[in-house]
């Protein structure tokens, strides 16, 4: 056989490869163009006046009058300040909670009481936001919760939770951040595991405290990580954890004016109030300035840290 | 080695039980509250403590309570099924992306990770999935919408064949006259064991976890899941409380009382919670390489 025929012979047999190859990614591929691909396109549902009977595809175009319809209403506003206003609390207080848990959780000595807190710390996140608004209503339910027994056993009045939007900011961050602490805390974790020990010895050797280790060496090192995990979460600035603001305080209309996001809304919109034109309208909003918004911080990440940029 | 101190061992390990208690403890009044008597729980309402046990709400359920061992058997049927067909998924489509033959490889990875970026929400992909593909009210609303729940998954996946299946050993297979096929689940997967384990066991937990296709796609209690039923009650309950006086106390009567709601709670995470020592592991795994970058 010379060298001719056994390049050939090769070339059929990677040919041969590649179909296989493809066959395999078929299923995935189909599966991304139907749930993913057609949806974006479907997203010039926001420029159509929409019709049942000629459903998403063929109803008219009516330019951006489902837009100025929108911001019309106070709603607009108040959603996107919810969504962004929430996001950003929950960025602050998570990110430090999440970091000095990670920290103290490697100071710590014993590997079993160590595997035994991350185990416990972990468990609020396994649980589906459905569970969480039960046990939510546990504590704040007005007959027969948790909180008001207690309220009321030492004299003072029973409060009606789910009608005073005045509490929902601070119950709302307080369940974000119980479900998310240890899920976080573990991510920082495996960063702060990575930290050389050298470097704490050397600290230590030459005469640093707790304190000034944690300042000189473990937050430099994880430096990286916060300032990525950060970016990431600014440029999901514009999304919400639907089962969050809408579950958590059990769809109560009383509380609507704090506790819908963008999410919320356009899920209102869509499946109780029949109000396709805004609810798409102000989903096209949350998909396009959330997309924008990822590139842009990509993009200040990559000149921070090449190595963290998502692409 | 960091150096430890004895006082500050002793504040961390109190700052952690504090912690845990922090973390659990709400888990304890769900319980403790599915193990109260219904009238202890008028009286008194929700605590830590059952001030009367009973195993009443339990009995309750299972006896005359067909519908919560359906929507039992529809979340794990829906769990295992679509679990199985999402790692699968997953599966063939990170491999072929790990192989240098593989022509227009960066646009498949592309074609991918866009989906990460950009996507068209809830609008459109609800009025597809109603309107032409028609899967309101069927099975199968439980489980497609979410087969690649995570485009991550595929990724993360495709890094580890890259990074920890040599070159050589796909090599010496197919010189061995092994397919594709064959390499990858005689040869590959053998080795991928425990990062299969670990993307199986997020994608098993988002379907038993799910409630946001039931509520977009399912209105019949046929078809109801757990946390369908769970999220239905709520639903009740809200529809209760703006309605009028007269004939919310006639409906209160045919709710699942207080104890029982938080009963059939205890069934949605039991499961979870038995299983999640024993994987800890691969939780734990599979939120440190899916969090960030792999």
């Amino acid at each position: 056989m010379n060298a001719k025929t056994l390049k050939k012979g090769k070339g059929i047999l990677q040919r041969k490869n590649a179909i296989a190859l493809f066959s395999m990614m078929l299923p995935g591929l189909i599966y991304l163009l139907v749930n993913n691909y057609v949806p974006m396109a479907g997203l010039v549902i926001a420029f159509k006046r929409y019709d049942f009977s000629k459903g998403m595809w063929a109803s008219e175009w009516c330019g951006l009058s489902n837009f100025t319809y929108l911001f019309k209403t106070k709603d607009a506003l108040n959603i996107i300040r919810n969504t962004v206003l929430y996001n950003f609390g929950f960025i602050v207080l998570g990110t430090v909670l999440a970091v000095a848990v990670a920290i103290m959780l490697n100071f710590l000595k014993g590997k079993l009481s160590k595997k035994i807190y991350q185990t416990l710390i972990l468990i609020p996140y396994l649980v589906s936001m459905v569970i969480v608004s039960y046990i939510v209503y546990g504590f704040l339910s007005t007959e027969s919760g948790f909180l008001n027994n207690m309220l009321v056993g030492f004299g003072g009045e029973s409060i009606s939770w789910y009608t005073q939007s005045k509490y929902w900011p601070y119950i709302l961050t307080i369940v974000y951040l119980w479900k998310s602490f240890g899920y976080t805390s573990i991510l920082y974790y495996a960063t702060v595991i990575g930290i050389d020990s050298a470097l704490y010895e050397a600290a230590a050797i030459d005469g640093a405290g707790r304190w000034k280790q944690v300042w000189h060496v473990t937050l430099p090192g994880l430096k990286t990580t916060i300032i990525t995990m950060v970016l990431l979460s600014v440029g999901r600035m514009f999304f919400s954890d639907f089962g969050l603001f809408y579950q958590v305080p059990m769809h109560s209309g009383l509380l609507a004016d704090v506790t819908d996001t963008i999410d919320v809304y356009v899920y209102k919109g869509l499946t109780q109030l029949n109000d396709i034109g805004r609810s798409s309208a102000a989903g096209f909003l949350q998909s396009v300035l959330g997309f924008m918004l990822i590139v842009v911080v990509n993009y200040i990440v990559r000149k921070l840290d090449k190595d963290s940029a998502l692409f | 080695m960091v150096s430890h101190n004895k006082t500050e061992q002793v504040c961390l390990h109190f700052i952690f039980v504090l912690l845990c208690i922090a973390a659990v403890a709400p888990f304890v009044l769900l319980i403790s509250s599915s193990l109260t008597e219904e009238a202890a729980l008028m009286q008194h309402g929700y605590g830590f403590f059952p001030k009367k046990f009973s195993m009443y709400a339990y009995e309750y359920l299972f006896q005359s309570g067909g519908k919560i061992i359906k929507g039992l058997g529809i979340t794990v049927g829906v769990t295992l099924f679509g679990t199985v067909a999402s790692v699968l998924i997953t599966v063939l489509f990170a491999y072929p992306l790990s192989r240098k033959e593989l022509p227009a490889r960066n646009f498949f990875s592309f074609a991918i990770f866009f989906t990460m970026l950009f996507n068209g929400g809830l609008v459109p992909t609800y009025m597809m999935y109603t309107q032409n593909l028609h899967i309101k009210n069927t099975i199968w609303a439980l489980i497609v919408p979410s087969l690649l729940m995570n485009a991550f998954y595929v990724i993360m996946m495709r890094s580890f064949f890259t990074s920890s299946i040599p070159d050589s050993l796909v090599e010496a297979a197919r010189i061995d006259g092994a397919g594709e096929y064959r390499i990858l689940f005689q040869v590959v997967m053998p080795l991928s064991k425990p990062m299969v384990a670990t993307i199986s066991l997020m994608i098993g937990l988002g379907y038993w976890n799910d409630w946001m296709n039931s509520l977009y796609y399912i209105t019949e209690e046929r078809l109801y899941s757990l946390q369908a039923i769970l999220n239905n009650i709520i639903n009740n309950i809200t529809f209760l409380q703006s309605s009028s006086q007269s004939g919310a106390a006639a409906a209160v009567a045919t709710m699942p009382s207080t104890g029982i709601r938080m009963a059939i709670a205890v069934i949605g995470i039991l499961p979870i919670l038995c299983i999640y020592p024993f994987f800890q592991k691969y939780f734990v795994k599979g939120i440190v390489v899916g969090g960030v970058k792999g």
